[in-house]
């Protein structure tokens, strides 16, 4: 009050000084560990006995994975109608599943591609393994379509190869743009974990060198490629890395649009919809920013790595989850909206019969996983409790995975004509490989974090306040 | 630190690089060639239970495919039955010792065991009668069989086999007074390209290209 008294009294109705509100900028790398230190903790992982619970995990997930083995053995032995889908659900579990899987690897893309090119540091400390997970994921999604030819010993069909049959791709369809909007993405998420992997590997080949150990020296060396961290390697590997994270960033878009066209350009109601592009590649980034956190926060448990990923990483995430989740839930307000806009009635009893129909059950387990989970992540309390945002996380993965079930099966099971509508159940042989595919994923994520240095060591260096020439001593000191 | 590699390492990668190029493009090639109906179909020549020499019957003895093959031209591919070899053989060499499982199955009524030589797969919808009405010849895919001894397969009957005549039939096209005759010319090569083009219009000759034309 005397303040206010003191203005009115004559003085100028601005502040003496201006002193702007402190705002620290998050800490990557907490508790100011030096260089050291993160080389130790992060080769350490690969270079320990190897724990006994991995070999537990190992060993359940390659029983896990056997299931997957088992599954597509009977199928190549017997037929592709082992699987449940017959007409009219023609595409069933194994397309979803190959959406799921596809769509997961995208937050990989996403954080190694546009938040490089956007400059997000907290990238650096997920990057590797959210990388991995890309690639892993692309290998899951992958078995689906090849062994849903049925004839897999034909699969090379699908690339333009001369041949007796006089066979030629129809390059006017989704599918084949499908071909190579996957492969392509494959081909450039390995160059990519790969180039970002090589000072490390060669990090690892000089520590077991050091220490005696030459044949993993040589095998680590082989795949550094004769790195020695001249300013020559480094200036080749930061303008290798800048173009392929410019690459790469068309593909976080292009994948799962084309994916999207796998429905979007055919004729079904709920299918056709201008909106499945943007609606998928929103729900690719959720579904695998869903899918990072799974994995991340146990790997944070176990090997404690909080300075590394810290609280600041896991709220960058939920946010986007948060934002990405909402996307996807505006998506499916939209889709409704346009139906009864659109006016026409397939449209219209399509979306009806979704959410009332059949599997109004799956409808609401997507709405409840994909819309009403990621609103928790609004509030910060929930964001820091790690173990309540790795629950989330499994339910926007279910959700996901519903999402696309909802759109593929629903709309096929009950189309145009009521004579031939349907119900789609799987068979023991789908649900079995789909569970498979979780060990498959397992066993390379645990070799992966066996063997390869599971974050990035040289670019985490770089986040740190000592890789700042202006950090220490020098803080306060102003360039002319 | 001893040095992990010698220095010819540093040309691994693109050694590596070029060495898979040159083997995908091999395998590719090899692939091609040795894995194609060309290499695995042509040439096949089965041993049949009865030494039956169309060389013999057709080339010297002058019958007709149809005497045998007799719903070529209605329906589809006809095996003769023993009855039909008998009609000759009951007079003719009736106790040669090669005729014996001819003999055997007129007695017996079970068909004589020939041996499939040109295998359609199953998936394929092929009608022989559409073909030889419509001016093409015994010849185009089964070759000169009346010079065989032993049938022999000539042609790799794969689908760019069958395509490459569905896709230009005037170039394969004969009179229909020539169809059974192995020794006749095409149009195309007799009378012209023209004459070929007219026939195949006039015949309203219009081969299926379609998926379903052909796999129903």
């Amino acid at each position: 009050m005397s303040q206010a008294a003191e203005q009115t009294a004559g003085a100028p109705a601005i502040l003496q000084e201006i002193r702007p509100a402190v705002k620290p900028r998050a800490q990557l790398v907490a508790h100011g560990h030096d260089f050291n230190w993160i080389t130790e903790k992060i080769c350490g992982i690969a270079e320990e006995k190897t724990p006994v619970w991995w070999w537990w995990c190992f060993g359940c997930a390659c029983l896990v994975a056997s299931f997957t083995v088992a599954g597509i053995t009977y199928l190549v032995a017997t037929g592709v109608g082992v699987w449940g889908h017959r007409s009219p659900v023609n595409w069933a579990w194994d397309i979803v599943n190959f959406v799921f899987w596809i769509g997961i690897g995208h937050a990989g893309t996403l954080i190694s591609a546009i938040l490089c090119l956007l400059r997000q540091k907290w990238r650096t400390s997920i990057n590797r393994s959210a990388e991995a997970m890309t690639i892993f994921a692309v290998v899951c999604a992958g078995i689906f379509p090849v062994f849903h030819v049925g004839r897999v010993w034909y699969a090379w069909f699908l690339f333009p190869l001369p041949n007796s049959n006089y066979i030629w791709q129809n390059y006017r369809s989704p599918l084949e743009w499908d071909v190579f909007a996957v492969s392509t993405y494959g081909t450039v998420s390995v160059l990519f974990w790969y180039v970002g992997m090589i000072p490390d590997l060669a990090t690892m080949r000089d520590r077991f060198a050091s220490v005696g150990k030459t044949l993993k020296a040589r095998l680590y060396g082989l795949f550094a490629m004769g790195w020695r961290g001249s300013s020559r390697h480094w200036s080749n590997y930061e303008m290798a890395y800048l173009i392929l994270a410019g690459v790469s960033t068309p593909l976080v878009l292009s994948v799962h649009t084309i994916v999207s066209f796998d429905f979007a350009v055919s004729l079904l109601p709920g299918w056709h919809t201008t909106i499945f592009p943007p609606y998928f590649v929103a729900g690719a980034i959720f579904s695998g920013f869903g899918m990072v956190l799974t994995l991340a926060l146990p790997l944070r448990a176990v090997y404690h790595l909080e300075d590394l990923i810290t609280q600041y990483h896991i709220d960058c995430m939920c946010k986007i989850i948060l934002a990405t989740g909402t996307m996807v839930g505006y998506a499916y307000a939209m889709e409704f909206f346009i139906a009864w806009y659109g006016a026409n009635p397939y449209e219209g009893f399509t979306f009806i019969n979704r959410a009332f129909g059949p599997y109004w059950w799956a409808y609401f387990l997507m709405i409840s996983c994909n819309v009403i989970t990621p609103q928790f992540f609004w509030f910060k309390a929930v964001r820091q409790n790690t173990t309540l945002v790795w629950i989330l996380a499994l339910f926007v993965n279910v959700g996901m995975w519903f999402e696309r079930f909802v759109i593929i099966a629903t709309s096929l099971a009950r189309d145009f004509l009521p004579t031939s509508w349907g119900y789609y159940s799987p068979s023991v042989v789908e649900i079995f490989t789909f569970f498979g595919t979780f060990g498959v994923f397992s066993v390379l994520f645990l070799l992966f974090i066996r063997f390869l240095p599971i974050m990035a060591i040289a670019e985490l260096k770089a986040v740190t306040p000592q890789a700042d020439p202006h950090s220490g001593e020098h803080r306060g000191d102003r360039h002319g | 630190m001893a040095k992990l590699f010698p220095k010819s390492a540093n040309k691994l990668p693109v050694q590596i690089i070029v060495y898979l190029c040159v083997v995908g493009c091999i395998a590719t090639a090899a692939a091609q060639y040795y894995m194609t109906p060309k290499y695995t179909r042509v040439g096949y020549a089965p041993m049949q239970p009865v030494p039956y020499s169309h060389a013999k019957h057709v080339g010297e003895l002058g019958l007709d495919c149809r005497y045998c093959h007799s719903t070529i031209d209605t329906a589809g591919a006809a095996i003769p039955t023993s009855q039909t070899c008998m009609n000759c053989h009951n007079q003719l060499k009736a106790a040669s010792p090669a005729l014996a499982v001819i003999r055997e199955s007129y007695q017996t009524g079970n068909p004589v065991p020939w041996v499939h030589v040109h295998v359609m797969p199953s998936f394929v919808y092929f009608d022989h009668s559409i073909h030889v009405n419509r001016g093409i010849g015994c010849v185009e895919c089964h070759g000169k069989v009346s010079e065989m001894d032993v049938v022999t397969q000539v042609k790799p009957m794969s689908m760019g086999f069958c395509l490459d005549c569905h896709r230009a039939p005037e170039l394969h096209v004969r009179e229909k007074a020539d169809v059974f005759n192995l020794d006749s010319g095409t149009i195309a090569a007799t009378q012209g390209i023209e004459a070929a083009r007219t026939f195949v219009k006039d015949w309203n000759i219009k081969p299926p290209v379609s998926c379903s034309g052909c796999h129903r």
